[in-house]
C-alpha cells in the first residue's frame, strides 16, 4: 500500500500514465476530506452496485404477478412488501435502478458532448458563429422542459427511449452556456495565446486545450442536474408517458401505487424513497466534485 | 531589402474598436532588428509595447485593426499566417503561471508543437529541449503546478525553442520572478541567443533588464515611440527625450527630488 | 524627521507556522525587531516570510496559520494578550495596512468618495457634510488632480496609481501611528511608483507615523527607508541602515545586490546566487 502511495505522490513521475494517475489521486485526496460528498458517492455507488447485482440479490425480476401474495406488509419474506399484483417491491426497486441508471447514462451521453461542443466553439470562435449558436441555444432554453417532453412523447409515442430523448433535447442548453462562458475567458488566457502563436491548429486548440478546461464545470453541473433528470423521468413515468408497465420504473411504480397510499403505504413509499435518496446522492456528489474540479474555488 | 535585417516594422498602427470611440493602442511605430540582434521596447503600462509584440506574434484579438507593415526576413507578417511562418517566430510570455496549460504535462507542452510542425524523433527532442534550458529529464512528466516560477519560465522557453525559430519575442520574461531567478533566466536567454544565433525582441518596463539584454531600444509612451537609442547611449545616461530621462531616473530607486519633477 | 522615542512596536521571537497536508511549515522563525517612529524596510524573495511577518503583526493570518512570540507589543498594548475586539480597534485606528493591489482593498460596489466618507464618519465621528468636505480635501492632499471626478468614480474606473493614492488617503483618515505597506507600489509603473512613495513619505513626515515597508526590491527599499531587515527562509539574516546597504556582510544580501542587472552594466553574464543551506538554519 505504501509503495503504491509513494508511487502516486512522488514529485518526479516517470511516465505519462503515472502523471495522470497522480492527478486523479490528488483530486481524490481533496474529495475524501468532504464528508457529504463521500456519502453522495457511496449512494451512487450503491445504485450502480444494485443495478449490476440485481439478478443475484433478488428472487425474481419483479414483473410476474402472484395474485395470491398481494399487498403484503414489509417483513422478513418481502423486505419492502409486495404490490397490488403480488410482486416483491424490493426486487422491483433493485431492477428499477437499472432503468434509472440507463436514463442517467443516456442523457449524459447525449447532453454533455452537444453542450460542450456548441459552447466551446461559440466561446472560442466568437463573432457571428457565437451569435448564431447562442441564439439556437436560447431557443431550446426557452422551452419549458416537461411540456416539451410531453409534446415529444405525444408525437413519438410513449416509451423510455423517447422520454430520455425528450429530456436530453430540452436540457443541453445550460451546458452550452456554461462551456461558452468558460471558453470566453480561456480564449484570452496566455496559454491559449501561446498555443495560437505556435501555429497549433484551431480545432486542436478547441479539443485539446479549451474543452478539457470546460469539462469539469459541465460535469459538476450534470451531477447537480441529475436529480432533476431523474425526477423528470419519474414524472413522465408517473404520467404514463415514460416506461410502460410492467417495467419497474420508479415513477410509474409510484403512479400505480398511489391508490394504496393510505392503507398500504409501502407500495408507493419505497420507490419514492429510492428516488429521493438517489437524487440526494447525485446532489451531494456534485457539490463535492465542484470543490475538487472547479478551478475557481481553488487558489 | 537588406538581408541582415531580421524583423522590420514600419508605420504600425493598432486600434481596438471602431469609429470615434476606437482606442489607438499603437500609433505609427517603426523599427528594425538585425538578424542575431537583440532589440528592446521599453515603456510603462499603456505605452503599447506589448501590443506591438502581440501584433508581431499574430495573437491580437479579432477586434484589433492593424495597419502598417511587419516583415520577417522579407516575408510579410499578415493576419493569416502559414504554419511554417509561425514556426520561425516564437513568443515567451510574461506570466509563467498563466502561459502553461494547467492540465498538460511538460511532456505534452513540449511535444505538441513539435508534432504539429511535423518534426521527427520527438522523444529525444523533448529531452534535448529540457536539457537546453537547464532542466533534467525528471521534469518531463510533471504538471506546471509542480514547478517553481523559474522552472516554469524555463519550460516556456523550451517550448518556444523546440521548433527551432529564428526570432524569439520576449514579453517581460522575468518580471514575475524573484531577482535571483531573474538573473538565471537572463543568463540562460543570453546563452541560448549566442548558441543558436537567435534574434530577440524584448519588451520590458525595466530599463536595467533591457540595457542588460539588448543592443538597441525604443522608448514608447501612449502608443508612440518617443526615442530610439542604442544601449551605449543609455548606459552613459545620454537619452535625449525628457520622458526617457524620467524613466532612467525613476529606475534608480526612490528620490524625493526626482519625484517632484514628474 | 526621525525622532526616536520609546519603541512603538516591539517584536521578540515571532514565529508563524502553517498547517498543510504535508505537515507544519514554518513561514517565520524567531524574528525580532523594535520599531521607532521610522521607516523600516523588510526585504526578501518570495517565500522569505516577509509578508507573513506583516500579517502576523495585524493578526491577519490565514485560517491554517498559527503564531507565537515571546513579546509582541504595540505602544503599551500587549498584542499577544489582546482580545479580538481590542485588536480590531487597534487595526482600524492606530495600525493601517496598504496592500499591493488596491482593486482588492476597495469595495467594488461603493464609489471611491463614499468609502472615504464612511472612513471619516467611523473614525472621526463627523457629520456627512463635513466628512464629504474632508474626503475631498484628502483626495486633493494625495495630489489627485480632479478630486470631484475621482470622488464619484467607482473603483474599477480608476487606474492602479490612482487607486493606490486613494488607499493612502483612506489609510490616513484615522491618523494611524503605524502603517504596514506590503508591496504597495509593485503593481505600478516606475514613474508613478516614485510619485506614490513621495506622497507616502510626506504624509508620514507630517503625522510622525511609523512605516513597515515590505518589498522584494532591495534598491527601492534602501533608497526609501531608514533601516532594512533582510529575510531569508523565515529568518532575519541581516539588519542594516539603509545607507550601509552596499556594505552588506551577509552573502545572501550581497548575492541579491550583485545579481540585479544595471543600466550602466556591461551586459556580461550576471552573477547568480548560490544558496547555502546553512543560511536557513
Amino acid at each position: 500500500m505504501s509503495a503504491v502511495r509513494a508511487w502516486l505522490l512522488t514529485d518526479i513521475p516517470q511516465s505519462r500514465r503515472q502523471a495522470q494517475c497522480q492527478r486523479f489521486f490528488l483530486a481524490w485526496l481533496v474529495f475524501r476530506r468532504n464528508g457529504s460528498a463521500v456519502a453522495g458517492l457511496a449512494i451512487v455507488a450503491t445504485l450502480v452496485a444494485g443495478a449490476l447485482l440485481a439478478p443475484w440479490i433478488t428472487a425474481s425480476a419483479g414483473v410476474t404477478p402472484d395474485l395470491g401474495d398481494r399487498l403484503h406488509a414489509p417483513g422478513s419474506a418481502h423486505w419492502f412488501g409486495t404490490d397490488e399484483l403480488g410482486r416483491d417491491i424490493f426486487d422491483r426497486v433493485m431492477w428499477g435502478s437499472r432503468i434509472t441508471l440507463y436514463i442517467v447514462g443516456l442523457v449524459s451521453v447525449i447532453v454533455v458532448p452537444i453542450g460542450l461542443a456548441i459552447g466551446v466553439v461559440a466561446g472560442y470562435v466568437g463573432g457571428w458563429v457565437d451569435s448564431a449558436l447562442m441564439r439556437l441555444t436560447d431557443v431550446f432554453l426557452a422551452f419549458p422542459r416537461l411540456i416539451l417532453a410531453l409534446a415529444f412523447v405525444a408525437a413519438l409515442g410513449p416509451g423510455l427511449e423517447n422520454a430520455v430523448l425528450a429530456i436530453a433535447v430540452t436540457s443541453w442548453s445550460p451546458y452550452a452556456r456554461i462551456a461558452r462562458a468558460e471558453a470566453l475567458t480561456l480564449r484570452r488566457s496566455d496559454f491559449i495565446l501561446a498555443a495560437r502563436s505556435q501555429g497549433i491548429p484551431h480545432l486542436r486548440i478547441i479539443a485539446g486545450h479549451v474543452a478539457p478546461m470546460c469539462v469539469s464545470s459541465v460535469i459538476v453541473r450534470l451531477t447537480l442536474d441529475m436529480a432533476g433528470i431523474i425526477l423528470t423521468a419519474a414524472g413522465l413515468g408517473f404520467l404514463g408517458l415514460g416506461a410502460q408497465p410492467p417495467t419497474p420504473e420508479w415513477g410509474a411504480m409510484i403512479a400505480l401505487g398511489r391508490e394504496y397510499l393510505l392503507d398500504q403505504w409501502w407500495v408507493p413509499a419505497f420507490p419514492g424513497i429510492a428516488i429521493l435518496v438517489v437524487s440526494l446522492g447525485f446532489n451531494l456528489l456534485g457539490d463535492g466534485l465542484r470543490d475538487v474540479l472547479d478551478p475557481k474555488s481553488r487558489d | 531589402m537588406n538581408p541582415a535585417v531580421s524583423v522590420e516594422v514600419t508605420g504600425l498602427q493598432v486600434a481596438f474598436g471602431r469609429g470615434r470611440r476606437a482606442f489607438r493602442a499603437v500609433r505609427n511605430a517603426g523599427f528594425s532588428v538585425e538578424a542575431g540582434g537583440s532589440f528592446g521596447l521599453v515603456g510603462e503600462s499603456g505605452s503599447g509595447k506589448t501590443t506591438v509584440l502581440r501584433a508581431l506574434a499574430g495573437v491580437l484579438p479579432p477586434t484589433a485593426q492593424v495597419r502598417g507593415r511587419m516583415r520577417m526576413h522579407g516575408e510579410s507578417l499578415g493576419a493569416i499566417r502559414p504554419r511554417a511562418l509561425r514556426r520561425r517566430m516564437q513568443m515567451v510570455f510574461q506570466d509563467p503561471y498563466g502561459s502553461l496549460h494547467p492540465r498538460h504535462t511538460v511532456d505534452r507542452i513540449l511535444g505538441e508543437p513539435a508534432r504539429v510542425h511535423g518534426l521527427d524523433s520527438i522523444d529525444s527532442r523533448i529531452d534535448e529541449a529540457l536539457a537546453g534550458v537547464g532542466l533534467d529529464a525528471s521534469f518531463r512528466f510533471r504538471y506546471p503546478h509542480q514547478l517553481s516560477g523559474g522552472q516554469r519560465q524555463r519550460v516556456a522557453i523550451a517550448r518556444a525553442l523546440i521548433i527551432e525559430p529564428d526570432v524569439v519575442l520576449l514579453d517581460e520574461p522575468t518580471s514575475a520572478l524573484d531577482v535571483s531567478v531573474q538573473a538565471e533566466i537572463l543568463n540562460l536567454l543570453q546563452r541560448l541567443r549566442r548558441e543558436r544565433t537567435l534574434t530577440f525582441v524584448l519588451v520590458s518596463h525595466d530599463l536595467a533588464v533591457v540595457s542588460h539584454m539588448a543592443e538597441a531600444l525604443v522608448v514608447m509612451r501612449a502608443g508612440e515611440i518617443v526615442e530610439t537609442l542604442d544601449v551605449a547611449a543609455l548606459r552613459t545616461a545620454a537619452p535625449q527625450h525628457p520622458y526617457s530621462r524620467h524613466l532612467l531616473r525613476a529606475s534608480r530607486g526612490y528620490d524625493r527630488a526626482a519625484a517632484s519633477e514628474f | 524627521m526621525v525622532e526616536r522615542r520609546d519603541p512603538l512596536l516591539i517584536v521578540d521571537g515571532l514565529n508563524v507556522t502553517f498547517d498543510t497536508p504535508h505537515g507544519a511549515v514554518a513561514a517565520v522563525r524567531d524574528v525580532s525587531f523594535t520599531l521607532g517612529r521610522e521607516k523600516l524596510g523588510i526585504v526578501g524573495e518570495s517565500g522569505s516570510g516577509k509578508s507573513q511577518t506583516g500579517r502576523a503583526l495585524l493578526g491577519l493570518l490565514a485560517r491554517n496559520g498559527r503564531m507565537s512570540a515571546r513579546q509582541l507589543s504595540f505602544d503599551d498594548v500587549d498584542l499577544l494578550r489582546a482580545g479580538e475586539a481590542e485588536r480590531h480597534a487597534l487595526r482600524g485606528r492606530r495600525i493601517s495596512m496598504i496592500l499591493q493591489d488596491p482593486k482588492f482593498s476597495l469595495n467594488p460596489v461603493m464609489t471611491v468618495g463614499e468609502q472615504i466618507v464612511e472612513a471619516f464618519r467611523v473614525h472621526a465621528g463627523v457629520s456627512r457634510r463635513e466628512a464629504r468636505d474632508r474626503a475631498l480635501a484628502m483626495l486633493e492632499a494625495v495630489r489627485i488632480r480632479e478630486p470631484r471626478y475621482v470622488f464619484d468614480a467607482w473603483p474599477h474606473e480608476i487606474s492602479g496609481g490612482m487607486g493606490q493614492r486613494v488607499m493612502i488617503a483612506m489609510m490616513m483618515v484615522p491618523e494611524p501611528d503605524l502603517i504596514i505597506a506590503d508591496e504597495p507600489t509593485s503593481a505600478l509603473d516606475v514613474t508613478v511608483q516614485l510619485q506614490v512613495l513621495a506622497l507616502l513619505d510626506d504624509m508620514l513626515a507630517r503625522r510622525g507615523a511609523a512605516l513597515i515597508f515590505i518589498s522584494h526590491d532591495l534598491n527601492l527599499v534602501a533608497s526609501f527607508c531608514d533601516r532594512v531587515l533582510v529575510m531569508y527562509a523565515g529568518r532575519v539574516v541581516e539588519t542594516l541602515g539603509a545607507a550601509e546597504l552596499h556594505g552588506a556582510r551577509h552573502p545572501y544580501t550581497r548575492g541579491l545586490l550583485a545579481c540585479q542587472p544595471r543600466v550602466d552594466g556591461d551586459g556580461a553574464d550576471l552573477p547568480t546566487l548560490h544558496r547555502d543551506p546553512a543560511w536557513a538554519r
